[in-house]
């Protein structure tokens, strides 16, 4: 049974002022997302990842169609879906630990559980003696690393994340991914991961969805079957190189018709 | 000079002792070298000696205790209702279009015009005096503390709510802390602007406090006595200030990290 189900849904943003037309930012998608799918969305900048995600998370309502997870309609945002932006945003008030504790304080759990989970995450993230470092003394990839850590401990239905590294550089990049990687192998978790970097969509997903130039739509879907656990080295095999050169052609094409 | 290059804590210091050396030698200059007649400009000597008999023999304590009184009492009648209604205005966008115009408004009236006003409303007693501070502070605060909430950051606020936050909770817990070192430091500024209004409240019905001090002295062309009181004024004001901008660092000292 598949655990998100989007039907034909569609954004169109009104615009602001009388002489500026609406934007049409979604054509109708339909896109189911099994249990413990990592799904990886590519296509080029504008062409409607960010406000897909945005629509799944709740934070937008779709103009036409419904989103399902699990069976029921969403309404608004909740925390059985994480999220992770690609602007930083842990609260700068609060250090690592009550970053990480700050959806679980607000399902008012006991503060012993809320350090046994954070104490977890916080291993798992690769984090131990910064508990109570400020944000702002953490540098970007620490920062992202706590964003993942703060969605987690959630335990939500399933994670979204919108290109949760790019503003990283390169050798930092990789380390993340691999990093994220090997906690959805660990821990099984439903995740939706926005990106335009080709090499990063396949190295991470179970299936690439590939979208075309604004207003966006699925111009195609593909399996990845490369097997786990995935060390970075798999970036050098023919498959993957097969499935580089695959997406690397349908992504120009859809390049060159949002420049157009 | 390099432009925006911090000073060392040490020259910081000197540099601004050194300016109150210059000014205090330049007044000096003007009063002793007979620049300006004695009693128009009093030296800054016999300002000191005055100002010291003010406390010790004339009871100035309790004007500057009543002076002080007024300003922080009206100071926190306004804040306290300023403060929520801001963050009211601020979140809730048909609250501000409700209050707003009017605020803004009422911000350009001159709180000192309001005196002879509210001598006929109120008297010449407490509340007159309390109410100018508050009139002076109140719209004021009010826009401030409802601009800085206005200012809150939507991806902050978002992130809340995907963590599974309701409204109350997003204010309470993303809106407020965001937002309390900027109110914090618009309160600091407004009481400071509450300095600036006392003297003109104390000046017409009073019968104690600097400014009542203040007139009395005109009468008497003491302006030794007068300068005297506005030194302690500026002293005062001063002193509450830097109090206020320590206890601000030290409560939200995360904001001062970069
Ligand atoms: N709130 C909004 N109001 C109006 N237009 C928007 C809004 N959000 C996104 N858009 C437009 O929708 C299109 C898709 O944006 P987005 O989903 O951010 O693309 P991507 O994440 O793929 O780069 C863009 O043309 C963008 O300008
Ligand atoms: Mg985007």
């Amino acid at each position: 049974m598949s655990r998100l189900s989007i039907r034909g849904v569609s954004k169109t943003f009104p615009g602001h002022k009388r002489n500026v037309p609406p934007t049409q930012a979604l054509l109708p998608i339909d896109l189911e997302v099994g249990d413990n799918d990592f799904i990886t969305v590519l296509g080029p900048s504008g062409c409607g990842k960010s406000t897909l995600l945005r629509l799944v998370a709740g934070l937008e309502t779709p103009t036409a169609g419904e989103i399902q997870l699990d069976g029921t309609n969403i309404v608004g945002a909740g925390a059985d879906r994480g999220v992770v932006f690609q602007s930083y945003t842990l609260f700068p008030w609060l250090n690592v630990r009550q970053n990480i504790c700050f959806g679980l304080r607000e399902k008012g759990m006991k503060l012993s559980e809320q350090r046994e989970i954070s104490d977890r995450f916080i291993a798992q993230v690769g984090l131990r003696g910064f508990e109570d470092h400020f944000p702002k003394q953490l540098s970007g990839g620490m920062q992202q690393r706590v964003a993942i850590a703060r969605a987690l401990a959630n335990d939500p239905k399933i994670l979204l994340l919108d290109e949760p590294f790019g503003a990283l550089d390169n050798q930092t990049r990789v380390l993340m991914q691999e990093l994220l990687l090997g906690i959805w192998e660990q821990a099984q978790k439903t995740v939706m991961f926005i990106t335009h970097d080709i090499d990063e969509a396949i190295f991470m997903a179970s299936r690439v969805v590939v979208f075309s130039a604004r207003p966006g739509r699925i111009k195609t879907e593909l399996a990845v079957d490369l097997p786990h656990p995935r060390h970075y080295t798999v970036k050098t095999t023919p498959e993957f190189m097969a499935l580089k050169a695959r997406l690397t052609e349908e992504i120009r094409v859809e390049a060159i018709a949002a420049d157009h | 000079m390099k432009l925006l290059v911090p000073v060392k804590r040490e020259s910081r210091i000197a540099l601004g002792v050194a300016f109150f050396i210059f000014f205090v030698a330049l007044w000096s200059f003007l009063s002793l070298s007979g620049a300006v007649p004695k009693h128009f400009l009093a030296t800054p000597w016999q300002t000191l000696v005055s100002g010291w008999n003010l406390f010790a023999t004339q009871g100035f304590t309790h004007d500057v205790g009543m002076t002080i009184w007024r300003v922080v009492g009206g100071f926190v009648l306004a804040a306290v209702i300023a403060v929520p209604l801001g963050i009211a205005m601020g979140v809730y966008k048909p609250i501000e279009a409700f209050f707003e115009p009017f605020v803004s408004f009422a911000r350009y009236l001159p709180a000192s015009a309001f005196v002879p006003l509210l001598i006929l409303w109120v008297g010449i007693g407490e509340a007159q005096k309390l109410t100018v501070i508050f009139i002076g502070c109140f719209f004021q605060l009010t826009l401030m503390i409802a601009m800085i909430v206005s200012g809150t950051r939507r991806d902050l606020v978002e992130a809340a709510y995907t963590l599974g936050c309701k409204d109350s909770g997003v204010i309470r817990r993303v809106v407020l802390p965001g937002a309390a070192p900027e109110i914090a430091e618009a309160l600091r500024q407004v009481l400071g602007l509450g300095w600036t209004y006392i003297i003109v409240a104390e000046l017409i019905g009073a019968s104690s406090g600097i400014g009542h001090m203040i007139t009395d002295s005109q009468a008497l062309m003491a302006t030794d006595h007068i300068i005297a009181g506005i030194v302690v004024i500026g002293l005062v004001g001063l002193l509450s200030d830097v109090a206020f901008k320590k206890v601000n660092q030290h409560l939200f000292s995360w904001s001062l990290l970069r």
